[in-house]
């Protein structure tokens, strides 16, 4: 539980969002506007083979024929988005070649953020709770994204040695060029969606992950991603393959500079598990919401997927989502291969005018496949939050099951939480289960705490933590601690 | 949505006997805001594909091609059932097979044409305004065509001594017949009313379209129990929708039972306006061969304190597809709300299909509000226990559907209701003309 004076100094670093800072270094910029001329300028920039060129120009003919989804559920709206008046690559003047060639302001930015980039401690999100001891911190491979290039990724050569591949996607079509062709929009096409179309026309950077056969990735492995150039996208791409009976466990953070003006994130995430292999991917996203008067904040339009391709893999989606002014994503997973397993665990926070539609997509195909859905929202203020969530047993989803859990609560009388759940079932053995409640806090509950002295506000926290509990202990350990602050922090002044 | 269909834009244009000046106006402010019929891409319309209605060349309602005689009537209506009935017969009334005689004192029950002369003004202040709150094509386009159906009046504290029935009789026509019946029941304070929709048919290859609109307005502290048994011809289409609003206090069942039709659509829309009212949604649809059942409820609660119920059961069959899709609406106002929603599905085959969609939009922090929705099989343990107990197998299984299905009927209040529809299902369910059940 995090203390109420805790909440209150973190909160007050929270109220100017303490990531809301923005770094000035010199930074090379693609002119705004999106056309063929762009691709060619990002792929040129990038060095990229005459494949990937070409599927980035495809991508890009096929989004001028798409019109932007109107479907998502957002009682606030949003101002369209224009996306000729958007620069889609922007980088620090000089890339560097190793650490101490890094510009020494990006790594006081990361320093900032709490991810130091000197592989002497690693931790994600929040900072300013007590030292964690040194021992409880396993080693964390980073990936940091600035913008729109991998700035840099640490303990390259401790993975090499276990033969964990964990680079740039830039540097891996370099590296690895059969890996990333054979596997990029294998799971996400080009032609997906909207904003997946688009990523896939101007994606810039993101991380590369390959796991062969049978090894156990001995570290956590995570991104973390900035945005600080203003009038940008990012655009990021992350592709992760765990070969047969691999293991990975990967974590995301995310932050932006505070700004009156809304900017956009549409990333891209393909996960591949083959036979026997488990990925977890972990998320905790606290872009800059916006102020309480919806202004500004980030619009996160994200596309994730994965794929259980073989039989008896398995694949986790966990996340956290504080941040950002609309969230709009569901992380899914396509069960193809038999008996494997797909898991989604989420806590949506929305306060202030923040909007968030998310859930996830489960697609039964294999025999005796497995999925498992539990989601937390919680409103606060004027918060709108949505949970969307597709299951889906197809004709030879024998056995199949599914189990969904969505819970809300409502803190105030100004927010609203709402749930569009989708069943869609094909297969007479098939089985699918889905609860939803939406409820206010328990009134007893509180009495019983604050009739023990507990502050109203430290109860509420306590709650609040209890009621995701079931989410938090999905995540790593260090992710956990920081998801509990979080939270507390993002709730603050919720509270009449 | 779209217009470009011209059938269907066409449909509207079918004449419709005239009414007076405010009738007029009604219809026609219906056919200018009429929005086109829904595509898969509308929402709301995603899992129904209503194509083979629009393909269909309709024709309005004409008279009868075959005879209908009162055996015929005493056959299809609720057997046991000592009830106030009118009879349509492809849509067009037929007093001559109809009983609807005198309900006791302040209470109206009338064939809508004709309450449009004797009552003009208790239509003309009610028609619509239940409909209005969520509006769907099919109802814009019954508002349209306006003619007839029934229309019930109770004053204050009265309360019929009957149940009324409305048996709609399809027969097979030369060129299939499109109907919009509209049933307007007004119930006034304290006063209760029982009223059935009750849609039949006398040949099961008759092809024609039942759009019909109920509104149900219940004043305060009123009670009214509604039900809607659907055994249309499994050739036909029938667009059914329940519009209700409530004032305080006020308490409403609503009982759906799903059996016949081609394409069916039912629509449940409450509106719970006044504080503590309650709403009950009963439902079932059984599904075989090729049929296409859809269910849509929205539930709105408008006042604080206000309880709801929702329980829909499906059994598909062949290859047979159920939808359900039900929302609950809570409005900022509407504290203290308590809702709940059910949905369970049972698949009887490999080929049938299920489309849940259970649904909470909540705007009002102080409620509590669950839905749940469950789509399998009969549950092997079940069968087990049943066996281990000397039943057979298919007997055991049998049993099990049919308990599935009937746990529905003990809501509702008329017991004649419930033994017609252990008799359906006994003749509708697989390997279930075995069993031997009393009601």
């Amino acid at each position: 539980m995090t203390t109420t004076e805790e909440v209150a100094r973190l909160s007050h670093e929270r109220r100017e969002y303490k990531y809301g800072f923005v770094t000035d270094i010199e930074q090379e910029f693609a002119p705004p506007g999106l056309d063929e001329s762009t691709v060619r300028f990002i792929s040129a920039k990038k060095g990229e083979p005459e494949w990937l060129l070409e599927w980035r120009l495809k991508a890009l003919a096929k989004w001028q024929e798409m019109e932007e989804p109107t479907w998502v559920f957002l009682p606030y709206g949003h101002p369209p988005i224009d996306y000729q008046a958007l620069s889609y690559y922007a980088a620090p003047k000089q890339s560097p070649k190793s650490l101490d060639e890094v510009d020494p302001k990006i790594l006081e930015t990361y320093e900032k953020l709490g991810i130091p980039l000197s592989e002497t401690r690693a931790l994600l999100g929040i900072e300013g709770g007590p030292e964690t001891p040194a021992e409880a911190r396993r080693g964390v491979a980073v990936d940091a994204v600035f913008d729109s290039v991998s700035v840099k990724t640490t303990f390259q050569e401790e993975l090499k040695k276990a033969g964990v591949i964990f680079c740039s996607i830039s540097e891996a079509v370099r590296e690895h060029p059969e890996l990333v062709r054979q596997y990029l929009g294998s799971v996400v096409p080009y032609s997906d969606n909207f904003f997946a179309t688009l990523n896939s026309a101007v994606f810039s950077d993101g991380s590369f992950v390959y796991v062969p056969r049978g090894v156990k990735c001995p570290m956590e492995l995570s991104t973390y991603f900035r945005i600080n150039a203003r009038n940008t996208g990012q655009f990021e791409r992350t592709l992760i393959i765990a070969d047969e009976g691999a293991e990975v466990s990967y974590l995301e953070g995310c932050t932006a500079p505070m700004r009156d003006e809304n900017q956009l994130h549409a990333a891209v995430v393909e996960l591949v598990a083959m036979k026997g292999a488990s990925i977890k991917y972990s998320t905790i996203q606290n872009w800059y919401p916006g102020d309480e008067t919806g202004k500004g904040g980030i619009y996160n339009f994200v596309t994730k997927r994965g794929i259980c391709k073989g039989d008896d893999s398995r694949i986790s989606w966990t996340q956290v989502e504080t941040g950002s002014a609309i969230t709009w994503k569901y992380p899914s997973v396509v069960l193809q291969g038999d008996r494997s397993k797909g898991e989604f665990y989420s806590v949506a926070l929305t306060n202030l005018r923040q909007q968030a539609d998310t859930g996830t997509k489960m697609i039964h195909i294999g025999r005796d496949t497995k999925s498992t859905i539990v989601s937390k929202g919680i409103s606060a203020g004027e918060g709108q939050n949505t949970y969307r969530g597709l299951v889906q047993m197809n004709k030879g989803a024998h056995r199949a099951h599914n189990f969904t859990q969505c819970d809300s609560i409502l803190i105030g009388d100004k927010c609203g939480a709402h749930t569009f759940p989708y069943v869609d079932i094909r297969n007479a053995t098939a089985t699918a289960e889905h609860e939803a409640s939406t409820t206010k806090l328990a009134e007893d509950q509180l009495f019983y705490c604050t009739a023990r002295g507990i502050s109203n506000e430290d109860a509420i926290s306590l709650l609040v933590n209890g009621f995701c509990k079931e989410v938090f202990s999905e995540l790593p350990m260090e992710f956990a601690v920081e998801a509990n602050k979080l939270l507390a922090v993002s709730l603050e002044g919720s509270v009449g | 949505m779209t217009n470009l269909m011209d059938k269907p834009v066409s449909m509207l244009d079918v004449p419709v006997p005239a009414g007076p000046a405010w009738l007029e106006a009604y219809r026609s402010r219906a056919r200018s805001r009429f929005p086109g019929f829904p595509t898969l891409r509308d929402e709301a319309w995603r899992y129904t594909n209503i194509t083979p209605i629009l393909e269909t060349p309709f024709q309005p309602a004409i008279s009868a091609a075959r005879d209908v005689s009162a055996d015929d009537v005493q056959h299809v209506r609720v057997p046991e059932l000592d009830s106030s009935l009118l009879v349509f017969v492809n849509g067009r009334y037929r007093a001559d097979l109809s009983d609807a005689d005198e309900l006791g004192k302040g209470v109206v029950s009338l064939p809508l044409h004709e309450a449009v002369r004797s009552h003009a003004e208790l239509l003309e202040e009610h028609l619509g305004t239940a409909s209005g709150e969520h509006e769907d094509p099919f109802t814009t386009l019954n508002d349209a065509m306006v003619s007839d159906g029934l229309f019930v009046h109770v004053s204050d504290g009265a309360r019929p001594d009957r149940p009324i029935e409305v048996l709609s009789i399809a027969t097979r026509t030369a060129e299939p017949v499109a109907s919009h019946p509209r049933n307007l029941v007004v119930v006034g304070k304290e006063a209760r009313a029982t009223v059935l929709e009750h849609y039949v048919t006398l040949d099961d290859d008759a092809v024609y379209l039942n759009n019909a609109v109920t509104e149900l307005i219940a004043a305060p502290s009123a009670t009214v129990e509604h039900y809607l048994l659907e055994r249309e011809s499994e050739r036909a289409f029938n667009i059914s929708t329940l519009a209700i609003r409530q004032a305080a206090e006020s308490v409403v069942h609503s009982h759906t039972v799903l059996l016949g039709g081609r394409i069916v659509r039912n629509n449940v829309t409450p509106v719970l306006a006044g504080e503590r009212a309650h709403c009950l949604i009963n439902g079932l649809y059984v599904g075989h061969r090729e049929q296409h059942l859809d269910n849509a409820m929205r539930v709105r609660h408008a006042a604080p304190q206000c309880e709801s119920r929702q329980y829909y059961k499906g059994i598909m069959n062949d290859r047979s597809r159920g939808v359900f899709t039900g929302r609950i609406v809570v409005d900022k106002i509407a504290q203290k709300t308590d809702a709940i929603q059910s949905n369970r599905n049972m698949l009887l085959s490999d080929d049938a299909r299920v489309n849940a969609r259970p649904q909470l939009e909540i705007y009002a922090d102080d409620v509590r509000c669950t839905h749940g929705a469950t789509t399998g099989r009969v549950d092997d343990e079940a069968v087990f226990y049943f066996m281990s107990r000397g039943l057979s197998e298919p007997v055991a299984r049998a049993m099990l559907v049919y308990a599935f299905a009937a746990e529905g009927f003990d809501r509702m209040e008329l017991v004649p209701v419930r033994r017609l529809l252990a008799a359906e299902m006994i003749d509708k369910l697989p390997m279930a003309r075995g069993l031997s059940i009393e009601v």
